[in-house]
């Protein structure tokens, strides 16, 4: 039995601890705003924190999450359901097309602006590269984190 | 634009609840039945082809036929309808039509159908809509693609309603209040008669609009009259792609019912059939409930995706042998090579011929001839290929990410041997889809495991069968030979190249003036299946033609820029377009040692677009710092999501030109995933400015693709302005190792 809390809630979890975080979210608990896209942690749509820190949940195990944190995108708003300032910087800058990887784009946006709150150009590079967007909204995506920052 | 002349019906009802309705019927005695319960409930209904729902408390829902892949659409016809019908943005939703014939366009089947072959004079016209009204109807054309959504179901279908109910709104009100419906005001969903003091909304009068007799050819606003078309509009749909609450076909949840996940794989080498499987070290595996080998592909069903995906591993299959194992890329390139050789200069099919090219060549000051390549390339959406389904007493349903939902229920309902009425599609959101979801082998496989098992299913590929079993950008070669005279204009132009993927590609360079022209066609076969690609030919062949062009103007000694101006004194919208962007990108401004600009120029999906891409050399590979790019569409519905387009098709024309290539050995794709099949990501996004040119305030061009054909011809241009290197095959990445 996993014990960890997501968005706050705690689950027990009766899964192979093998499983990747990715499907435990996604089958074991309904929540699909994280999403399945390459399986090999090479393309971020999966990425959610766990304890806070960006990871790519299709390769994470479930066991690693025993007893920590994990946040996806449907724990960015708040309790009151306003939207975190990237999310709402997302929305302003109309930065998703088909926004199936926009829910990982974001969760590696959160954690940059919380280590290094005015990033430069290089840091976002750094930071956010690890996310493919197929539709290329690189440049709104890069403008939508400078207007949060 | 304010007349229409198209025929069409146009008609009317009223719902339960005393809602108006309004649609286009295309197909007059259009069996209406069926749509009960889909778009709205109840008895007394007269449901046409629905467009448009005005209810009584005031909810305007346009109701899109077109997939949401990120292109914007739902947006663009729901804002078009809403200026039409003067109603309040903000009381504007949008719903997903529901998968059925009666929403067939047969604009959109016309577009894709007479671009083909057909050449029809005017007058052919009335039967020719009927004439397309069946062919769409057999061929289930419900297409979202070939960027023509805004300009065949906005233009023919959205407007037209929405101007229609906005007169049975008026018409409603003038009986109601016993004034002239002239001097009716309709304004944000409100009616107002100014000299009696009365006013009420859409929705106070739906009911009674319904019994309005419908205007066959209500006038539609021009240009000057717009008030929400034309402005950048925030896309509705977007909400809730930043909160994850957005559903994709990969989210599909059927109520009430539990999925088990099935994991797939196909053989390696297309055409190849599953022979036989070991399914030994498999089947007792956690969660497996069943491995099926289904003679094409392979499949495991198991209680959750990872663990039907681990089994999956494990199971060995057999393949039958193919003639399409001997192939990889090297002996492709030959067999193409050989279809050339064999064309020579004036064999094949003749695409176009103009003068005498032949003699012109003969007799040029300056020849020059140069062959390009270019591979196969994959989609690799986002999102990878899936599809949910359930088959049970007799009839099927599926959830899925489709551009042709009529087309996957027509493929199910067949491969399941059922009617199609048989057959349910439910779309949702298509992350990313660039032509991959114009197939519909994925819908067939969920509902023939379905059908096996009798449970619901999800099928999702893993990202490896997503690269391995798409329907490509076929891979290619185009020879040119061009001939100048002294002055280095352009007088002969030969052209031939191996494939065909489109019916109007970018081959056709009559916007320029070269007077002997003659461009042929050689086909090659090939066992790997192709498809169409973001762009489709114009992806190919935008970089052939102005890659030539360009070599050309070199040729001359002359300014690329210029060169091209010249070539345009019978195409001023071209000419206008290439000359915007020099000046945005500030061409024939000094530039760094190690730096160039290139430029490019094509018209595809009825849209004109120019770029310019500078490059700078960095650790002795291209960096593409910054593309300008400005478009000609006629008029541009939506200018911000028009610009998110052009920016998408770049990016896209990046990652294809820089990256992309398919190989084959022994019949089979090499490449698996995003390791090996990679992807322009942050650090190399370049910056990119767009502006466009509303030329004539009237034709309507598409979005979706024409930003895309000219960027790897514009990068290639300005690696040879920065390094003078001519790249002649793609992908780039290769010549810089």
């Amino acid at each position: 039995m996993i014990q960890t809390t997501v968005n706050g809630k705690l689950q027990k979890l009766d899964v192979d601890p093998a499983t990747p975080i990715l499907w435990v979210l996604r089958e074991q608990l309904g929540m699909t705003g994280t999403k399945f896209g390459c399986g090999v942690a090479q393309c971020g749509a999966c990425t959610a924190h766990l304890d806070g820190q960006p990871i790519r949940s299709c390769s994470t195990p479930i066991s690693e999450a025993d007893g920590r944190q994990i946040t996806t995108i449907e724990g960015l708003a708040d309790p009151e359901g306003k939207l975190h300032p990237l999310q709402q910087a997302w929305i302003d800058a109309q930065v998703p097309q088909c926004g199936y990887c926009q829910s990982g784009q974001l969760m590696s946006a959160v954690a940059l602006l919380r280590d290094s709150p005015n990033p430069s150009d290089a840091e976002i590079d750094a930071a956010m590269s690890g996310n493919i967007c197929r539709c290329g909204a690189y440049g709104r995506i890069r403008k939508a984190i400078k207007a949060a920052a | 634009m304010n007349t229409w002349s198209r025929r069409g019906f146009i008609g009317a009802g009223v719902l339960t609840g005393g809602a108006l309705v309004i649609g286009v019927a295309v197909r007059p005695g259009n069996p209406v039945e069926k749509l009960r319960g889909k778009v709205a409930t109840g008895d007394g209904e007269q449901l046409v082809n629905a467009w448009v729902k005005i209810d009584q408390n005031n909810a305007v829902t346009a109701i899109v036929p077109h997939c949401e892949m990120g292109q914007g659409a739902h947006t663009a016809l729901a804002q078009m309808l809403a200026d039409e019908l003067d109603a309040d943005w903000a009381k504007v939703s949008v719903m997903q039509a529901p998968a059925d014939g009666s929403y067939v366009v047969p604009d959109a089947a016309r577009e894709f159908v007479a671009a083909w072959s057909i050449d029809a004079p005017r007058w052919l016209e009335p039967t020719y809509n009927g004439l397309f009204t069946q062919i769409s109807k057999l061929g289930d054309v419900l297409v979202t693609g070939g960027s023509s959504s805004v300009r065949t179901t906005g233009q023919h279908s959205m407007r037209i309603a929405g101007a229609a109910a906005r007169q049975m709104l008026i018409a409603a009100a003038a009986a109601r209040w016993a004034v002239p419906a002239s001097e009716i005001v309709a304004e944000n969903s409100t009616l107002r008669h100014a000299a009696s003091n009365k006013r009420g909304t859409y929705g106070e009068f739906a009911e009674a609009a319904a019994r309005e007799p419908m205007p066959q050819t209500p006038p539609l606003k021009d240009v000057s009259q717009f008030k929400l078309m034309g402005k950048g509009l925030q896309r509705l749909d977007i909400p809730a792609k930043v909160d994850g609450s957005a559903h994709f076909g990969i989210d599909a949840q059927i109520p009430g019912q539990r999925l088990r996940y099935v994991a797939v794989k196909a053989p390696p080498v297309p055409g190849a059939k599953v022979e036989a499987i070991n399914s030994a070290a498999a089947k007792d595996m956690p969660g497996v409930l069943k491995i099926l080998n289904m003679g094409d592909f392979v499949a495991v069903v198991a209680e959750g995706y990872w663990q039907a995906e681990q089994a999956l591993t494990m199971v060995e299959p057999r393949y039958s042998r193919t003639e399409g194992d001997k192939v990889d890329s090297a002996t492709l390139s030959a067999r193409f090579a050989k279809a050339l050789d064999a064309a020579g200069s004036a064999g094949g099919a003749s695409l176009a011929d103009e003068g005498d090219f032949a003699n012109a060549f003969a007799k040029a000051s300056k020849k020059v001839t140069a062959e390009y390549k270019v591979p196969f390339v994959a989609h690799a959406a986002m999102e990878p290929i899936n599809c949910t389904a359930w088959v049970h007493d007799g009839k099927c349903e599926i959830w899925t990410s489709t551009q042709v939902p009529l087309m996957a229920r027509s493929a199910v309902a067949k491969a399941l041997d059922m009617s199609a009425d048989d057959v349910t599609v439910n779309q949702l959101y298509l992350g990313g889809a660039f032509g991959r979801r114009l197939e519909s082998d994925y819908p067939v496989q969920a509902a023939r495991v379905a059908k096996e098992i009798g449970y619901p299913i999800k099928m999702i590929w893993s990202r490896e069968e997503d690269i391995r079993q798409d329907f490509y950008r076929p891979a290619d070669i185009s020879r040119f030979s061009g001939g100048l005279d002294g002055k280095g204009t352009p007088v002969s132009w030969n052209n031939v190249f191996t494939q065909l993927n489109g019916p109007d590609g970018s081959w056709d360079v009559a916007h320029y003036d070269i007077p002997n022209r003659s461009i042929r066609h050689a086909e090659a076969d090939m066992h790997l299946r192709f498809g169409s690609l973001r762009a489709v030919d114009h992806s190919q062949q935008g970089f052939f033609v102005e890659s030539f062009i360009d070599e050309l103007a070199h040729a001359a000694g002359q300014d690329p820029f210029d060169y091209r101006r010249k070539l345009l004194s019978k195409s001023p919208r071209h000419k206008a377009v290439l000359e915007k962007v020099a000046k945005m990108a500030g061409w024939g401004t000094p530039l760094p040692e190690g730096s160039g600009r290139g430029i490019a120029l094509v018209k595809s999906f009825g849209t004109i677009v120019a770029e310019v891409a500078e490059v700078k050399m960095q650790d002795g590979r291209p960096k593409v710092v910054k593309v300008w790019c400005c478009a000609d569409a006629g008029y541009v519905m939506n200018p911000d999501g028009f610009a998110a387009q052009m920016e998408g098709g770049i990016i896209y024309g990046l990652t294809t030109a820089l990256y992309s290539g398919i190989t084959l050995k022994d019949g089979g794709v090499e490449q698996s995933n995003f390791h090996d099949y990679r992807m322009v990501r942050m650090d190399e996004a370049p910056e990119i400015a767009v502006e466009f040119i509303n030329a004539d305030g009237k034709t309507l061009g598409g979005a979706g693709e024409p930003g895309l054909p000219p960027l790897a011809p514009a990068v290639v241009n300005a690696i040879f302005a920065a390094t003078g290197k001519r790249i002649r095959e793609l992908p780039i990445a290769q010549h810089f190792t």
